[in-house]
């Protein structure tokens, strides 16, 4: 592995140089109180392929990072890393200072943490799918209360309410008895925003959340991401809207097979970007 | 007298035994019908709790559902059936008597029967909601894990729930044999439809007029069942906001196979599933 992550240009990641001293710390409890989520030197393997070849990042508290790049670069894989829903091979990934999805046992060693636990560290993390995932035998209301409900245990009438102010949040107040059958695209995908909102979570992953939608209803999706940004939620969103990027995220940080290329405002990533590979894949898209 | 040719149809017996049976006939009928309902009800929960420890993470679990599944699916239910009455009285293993539920006498024999029938067809439920589980689109497991549930919530909120609509079809194909394999019942003694049958039989000697009503008894309860079946699919399809044009059942639908059709529905309604419609207006 660390073979591997010797091909990597050294000079990719300047920002990360800062964040490797941290594994002298990340014993789980001793990240910096402004950084929710720190992910260091994570490798991920499935079989022989090595999806990611030893990425860190930093993001802090309200902050929203864009994770560009082109497919297969590894951006989808390490943001499922970041709620365990891939188990990384090398490294570590703690939020609000906590292992995601490892503890430390009495000799040191990393072992995997019981389901409960992680259950209760991803009810802190929204995340937002690609294809929506709501649940098609209940109803949009049903699909934001579920959460709340069997997890946070709160009864039906206050999940509702909460529900209910929710699916107005993203502009769904027609919606609240209708099935994901009867949504478009977009109403979709608000919906599934609510759900993850329902949590009340500190940071919501949002893994290519308008690449399954017809052009005229991205905009939707993305203004209510835009409505979240701008209340300071912690947002890390893999995305292909450059335009989105350049107007919202705080941070973009470019992937490449399998490693960090470089980060920074989207200004300079866009309109200077200092590597090649950045620049090719910038050219693409144009 | 054996070269007497020409048909010997008791018309009047079979008449008045199909549209007045007689009181053990009637007898007979319902303890089919609730061998059966019994049956297929306590083989679904047993099902159930198979298909999960099929997924277990235990091995030596999963083998033994595999092993019991291998054995009930492979040997025939008549075999199971006088192995469980008779062949564990035999070998002083356990002699069903009749025990008394509720004030209602219970027989052994309809006893090992709901037993035999309930093992025989967990095995088999046990492959269907297993397949059913499987059929629940992964993105719906991590959807809720997402939102913080353990894998076992997510099973019983998520999984399971949205299982059952893939259940219902094969279920309900289970339950119309489960309602003609009751007949194998009369062979330890079970005083259903078909053993009834075979006493009037041989003191009438009007063999096939009586196995005739048995026959359009057994149809008539597989094709109640048929419409109880759509009713609950359509219920289920309601339930997750799939509206389907009323299903024309084939009654209805024979006067319209007839008339000809000019142009494609398929053309000009936009889609040629009527259950596909349901599923995506938003891209008309």
């Amino acid at each position: 592995m660390t073979e591997a992550s010797s091909d990597v240009p050294t000079r990719a990641t300047a920002a990360s140089a800062a964040t490797a001293s941290t594994t002298d710390r990340a014993d789980g409890n001793g990240a910096q109180a402004t950084s929710i989520v720190e992910a260091v030197d994570v490798h991920k393997r499935f079989g022989s392929l090595e999806v990611l070849k030893g990425v860190s990042l930093s993001v802090e508290r309200g902050e929203v990072v864009v994770l560009i790049g082109p497919s297969g670069s590894g951006k989808t894989t390490f943001l499922r890393c970041i709620n365990h829903f891939e188990k990384i091979d090398q490294g570590r990934i703690s939020v609000n200072g906590r292992l995601i999805g490892y503890r430390v046992d009495a000799k040191g060693n990393l072992r995997e943490e019981r389901a409960a636990e992680i259950a209760r560290q991803r009810a802190e993390i929204g995340f937002v799918f690609q294809h929506f995932n709501l649940y098609p035998n209940k109803t949009a209301l049903e699909n934001v209360c579920l959460g709340p409900r069997k997890v946070r245990k709160i009864s039906r009438d206050e999940a509702e309410e909460l529900g209910r102010r929710l699916l107005q949040r993203v502009g769904l107040e027609a919606k609240f008895d209708v099935h994901p059958a009867q949504l478009s695209g977009g109403q979709k995908q608000r919906v599934a925003i609510a759900r993850a909102l329902a949590m009340q979570p500190k940071l919501i992953l949002f893994d290519e959340p308008t690449s399954a939608l017809d052009p005229e209803m991205i905009g939707e999706v993305l203004a209510v991401m835009k409505s979240l940004a701008a209340e300071g939620m912690t947002m890390i969103v893999v995305s292909h809207e450059m335009g989105f990027a350049r107007e919202v995220a705080d941070r973009v940080v470019m992937m490449d097979d399998g490693v960090l290329v470089e980060e920074g405002p989207p200004r300079q990533i866009f309109d200077h970007p200092a590597h090649e590979r950045t620049r090719a894949f910038l050219a693409k898209l144009l | 007298m054996l070269a007497t040719t020409g048909l010997h149809f008791n018309t009047s017996f079979f008449w008045s035994h199909l549209t007045n049976p007689t009181t053990a006939f009637l007898q007979g009928l319902w303890t089919t019908v609730y061998l059966a309902i019994v049956s297929q009800t306590l083989a679904t929960i047993l099902g159930l709790f198979l298909a999960l420890a099929r997924r277990s993470k235990i091995a030596p679990l999963r083998a033994a559902v595999w092993l019991y599944t291998w054995i009930f699916r492979g040997t025939p239910l008549l075999v199971q059936l006088m192995m469980i009455y008779d062949g564990l009285a035999a070998v002083g293993l356990y002699r069903f008597s009749n025990i008394t539920i509720a004030g209602l006498v219970v027989p052994g024999v309809v006893q090992a029967a709901v037993v035999t029938f309930t093992l025989n067809e967990a095995a088999y439920m046990s492959e269907i909601i297993r397949a059913s589980l499987n059929a629940v689109d992964s993105g719906q497991l991590e959807a809720a894990l997402s939102t913080g549930m353990t894998p076992m919530q997510a099973m019983r909120h998520v999984i399971v729930p949205q299982a059952v609509r893939f259940v219902i079809p094969p279920l309900g194909n289970d339950f119309n044999a489960m309602m003609k394999n009751t007949s194998l019942a009369s062979v330890i003694g079970v005083s259903e439809m078909f053993l009834v049958s075979t006493e009037i039989s041989s003191t009438t000697f009007n063999t096939f007029e009586i196995f005739a009503v048995a026959a359009l008894y057994y149809l008539a309860l597989t094709t109640v069942w048929g419409f109880v079946q759509s009713a609950i699919e359509r219920r289920i399809d309601r339930r997750w906001g799939i509206v389907r044009p009323p299903r024309s059942s084939w009654l209805s639908s024979w006067g319209r196979r007839q008339v000809p059709s000019f142009g494609s529905g398929a053309t000009i309604g936009g889609s040629i599933d009527p259950a596909l419609e349901g599923l995506d207006p938003g891209r008309r």
